[in-house]
């Protein structure tokens, strides 16, 4: 693993304060909860001092403004934009995840995918409309896959675009559904192709993702989605 | 096919325009036989609701025929009759699940707008803004019907059309302000607004075991129609003062249980009425809250106040200490309509409420520029206008 800062400077001193008075004040209280305490103090000193955080490179979120490449993701962390968006659907994680998993699902719930092809249970190939007629495409891997719990998938190196992106599914208690969490990072490149990768996401990725979410939600538990689109009204002469 | 459309504050026209179609697998086509006016429609009329567009056809309140299903309607036929209630709810989501049809998830294909002015979303809504989904209404021939497979209600041949209309929207909200004060044997229950609503309100308080009802207007003929089941008492705001008025009434304690069924476009010279009005104006304010305000002044100590009325932005001057000093309850919201329909219907067959007796205006489509005007103005005694789109 490597030892990339990706904790920046206020966050660094915050945490090697609040880090080291966790720390002694959990080795003070000796109990098994100030052991845990003192144990997250460390921690969280350790990330102040050597500007690194596990937490938050598995999540993919850097929060230094320096680019460098990491391994797990196509996206390099602190490069690229970053949405991350939450819905609560009225299913099990297990419908929803095998829902997902089959990729070839996604373009009927993200509006800018035209098509999605899956070549084996790992490889895809993923189109997406640009401006003027235009298309851009892809190919993307699994990386990460949890049944019924989470699965994470980026472009392959060489794409024309790179992303990663990861969607994970939490069953709520007591009926209420399951909480689906995206997390999307993409890099849009220069030029006419970036203006294509700038469709797909949207003038406003976050929101973007959200209506994805949305129409995923209504797909998964009505079986359509709501529309108005081609209904009369007096703005249409008969 | 004929539909009303809105052109602009205060203006609509009726106009041709193509009929609508089946878009999605749970839809169906509705011929319209009998549609109403609603005091919400007169929000839009008056361009208090934001994200109207000129041509949206309009209406809300509509039953009709089923001309045509979509392959995922089992329960409808062409031929059925059918009352339509007016939140559209898709059955499925959490909140259809626990019987909150108005706050479905699903059914706002335009649910960013409203989230991005109000932070939530609800159940779209038949003609009636685009933040609320921008569905043509039922102000027209035909009209299409999203998730016809959940909230539709079948009507039995032999019941005109007059007497189940109104369990689209009026009639079950005036049940559900009544229920919303849950109402305990002895109550009085103070009724502000003799509209439709009002008085819809003021029956379903007496239904469910009210003590008193007082209703409040200024209009004669509504008045009239409120204290028509011969135990109604009212009061006249315009001659008298509404507070000091229901304290005497009610020994000084207030009313047990207050209704607000005008909302926001309340009348009066008062100086928060008059405030408001000026604010409105200038679009600085939708609301005009003087009937709340009133409500939680009046309503005795630990009382509920229930607002089936109307409100859609923002609204000051709301006398919150008192209502916390008095430990009211409120409960207010867009009618759950379908919760109601059937148990409604059957009072209705059975003959315990006709709600027929509210229409004093029978019409065609063609004359609801005139009607709105007329609805909105009170004039001529109008209290509820019915339109008939074949005549
Ligand atoms: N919650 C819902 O789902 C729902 C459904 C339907 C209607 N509504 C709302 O209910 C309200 C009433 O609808 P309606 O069809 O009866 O409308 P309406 O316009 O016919 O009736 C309103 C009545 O309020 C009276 N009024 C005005 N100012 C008053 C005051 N200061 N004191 C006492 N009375 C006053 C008017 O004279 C009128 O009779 C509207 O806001 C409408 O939008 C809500
Ligand atoms: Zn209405
Ligand atoms: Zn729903």
């Amino acid at each position: 693993m490597q030892t990339e800062k990706n904790v920046n400077i206020p966050e660094r001193w915050a945490s090697v304060l609040l880090g080291s008075a966790l720390a002694t004040y959990g080795l003070k209280s000796r109990s098994r909860g100030g052991f845990a305490l003192s144990a997250l103090g460390g921690v969280l000193a350790w990330r102040g001092a050597t500007g690194h955080c596990m937490i938050y490179q598995a999540l993919g979120i850097s929060t230094n403004g320096e680019q460098r490449q990491g391994e797990q993701v196509s996206v390099p962390y602190g490069k690229g934009i970053r949405v991350e968006k939450a819905v609560t659907i009225n299913a099990s994680p297990e419908s929803l995840y095998a829902f997902w998993r089959n990729f070839e699902n996604l373009p009927r719930f993200m509006c800018n995918l035209e098509a999605v092809e899956c070549h084996d249970s790992l490889r895809s190939h993923w189109v997406a409309a640009g401006p003027a007629g235009m298309s851009v495409d892809w190919e993307a891997e699994i990386i990460n896959d949890i049944p019924n719990e989470l699965i994470g998938w980026r472009s392959i190196d060489g794409s024309k675009v790179d992303n990663a992106g990861s969607v994970h599914f939490n069953a709520l208690p007591d009926g209420r559904g399951t909480e689906v969490k995206v997390v999307l990072r993409y890099d849009p490149p220069a030029g006419l192709l970036g203006a294509a990768v700038s469709k797909l996401f949207g003038e406003d990725p976050a929101m973007q993702v959200q209506e994805d979410l949305r129409r995923l939600k209504m797909l998964v538990e009505t079986g359509e989605i709501a529309t108005t689109e081609g209904q009369p009204s007096g703005r249409k002469i008969a | 096919m004929k539909a009303v459309c809105w052109w602009g504050k205060t203006e609509v026209r009726v106009v041709d325009v193509p009929e609508p179609e089946i878009l999605n697998p749970h839809d169906a086509i509705v011929r319209v036989t009998l549609t109403a006016i609603c005091g919400s429609d007169l929000h839009l009329y008056d361009g208090y609701v934001p994200t109207m567009m000129r041509g949206d056809i309009l209406g809300h309140e509509f039953m009709g025929e089923v001309v045509e299903v979509g392959e995922e309607v089992t329960n409808l036929r062409a031929g059925d009759r059918v009352i339509v209630p007016f939140p559209i709810a898709c059955g499925r989501c959490w909140f259809c699940e626990n019987r909150q049809w108005s706050l479905c998830d699903n059914t706002n294909p335009n649910a960013w707008m409203i989230e991005s002015l109000m932070g939530y979303s609800g159940a779209g809504l038949f003609g009636y803004s685009h933040m609320y989904g921008g569905y043509a209404g039922g102000q027209a021939q035909y009209v299409r019907v999203p998730f016809a497979d959940v909230s539709p209600l079948k009507i039995p041949d032999g019941l005109p059309d007059e007497k189940v209309l109104f369990l689209t929207d009026i009639l079950p909200t005036g049940w559900m302000a009544a229920e919303n004060c849950e109402i305990e044997a002895g109550d009085t229950v103070a009724v502000w607004g003799c509209g439709p609503v009002g008085l819809f309100a003021i029956r379903s308080a007496w239904m469910q075991g009210a003590g008193r009802v007082i209703a409040i207007d200024r209009f004669r003929e509504r008045l009239r129609l409120a204290q028509s089941d011969g135990r109604t008492e009212i009061v006249d705001y315009s001659e008298v003062n509404v507070f000091d008025t229901l304290k005497e009434m009610t020994g000084g304690r207030g009313p047990d249980r207050c209704i607000d069924a005008v909302g926001m476009e309340a009348h009066g010279h008062f100086p928060d009425a008059v405030l408001d009005r000026v604010k409105q104006a200038m679009k600085l304010t939708f609301d005009r809250a003087h009937v709340l305000r009133q409500a939680l002044h009046c309503c005795r100590k630990g009382g509920t106040v229930s607002i089936p009325g109307v409100y859609a932005g923002f609204v000051d001057k709301v006398p919150l200490g008192t209502a916390f000093g008095k430990g009211l309850t409120l409960k207010m919201g867009q009618t759950h309509v379908q919760n109601y329909t059937r148990m409604l219907l059957e009072k209705i067959m059975s003959g315990e409420i006709d709600p027929s007796f509210i229409i004093t205006h029978r019409v065609s489509l063609d004359d609801a520029p005139e009607m709105y005007r007329t609805f909105r103005d009170k004039q001529d005694d109008c209290v509820k206008v019915v339109m008939r789109p074949a005549a």
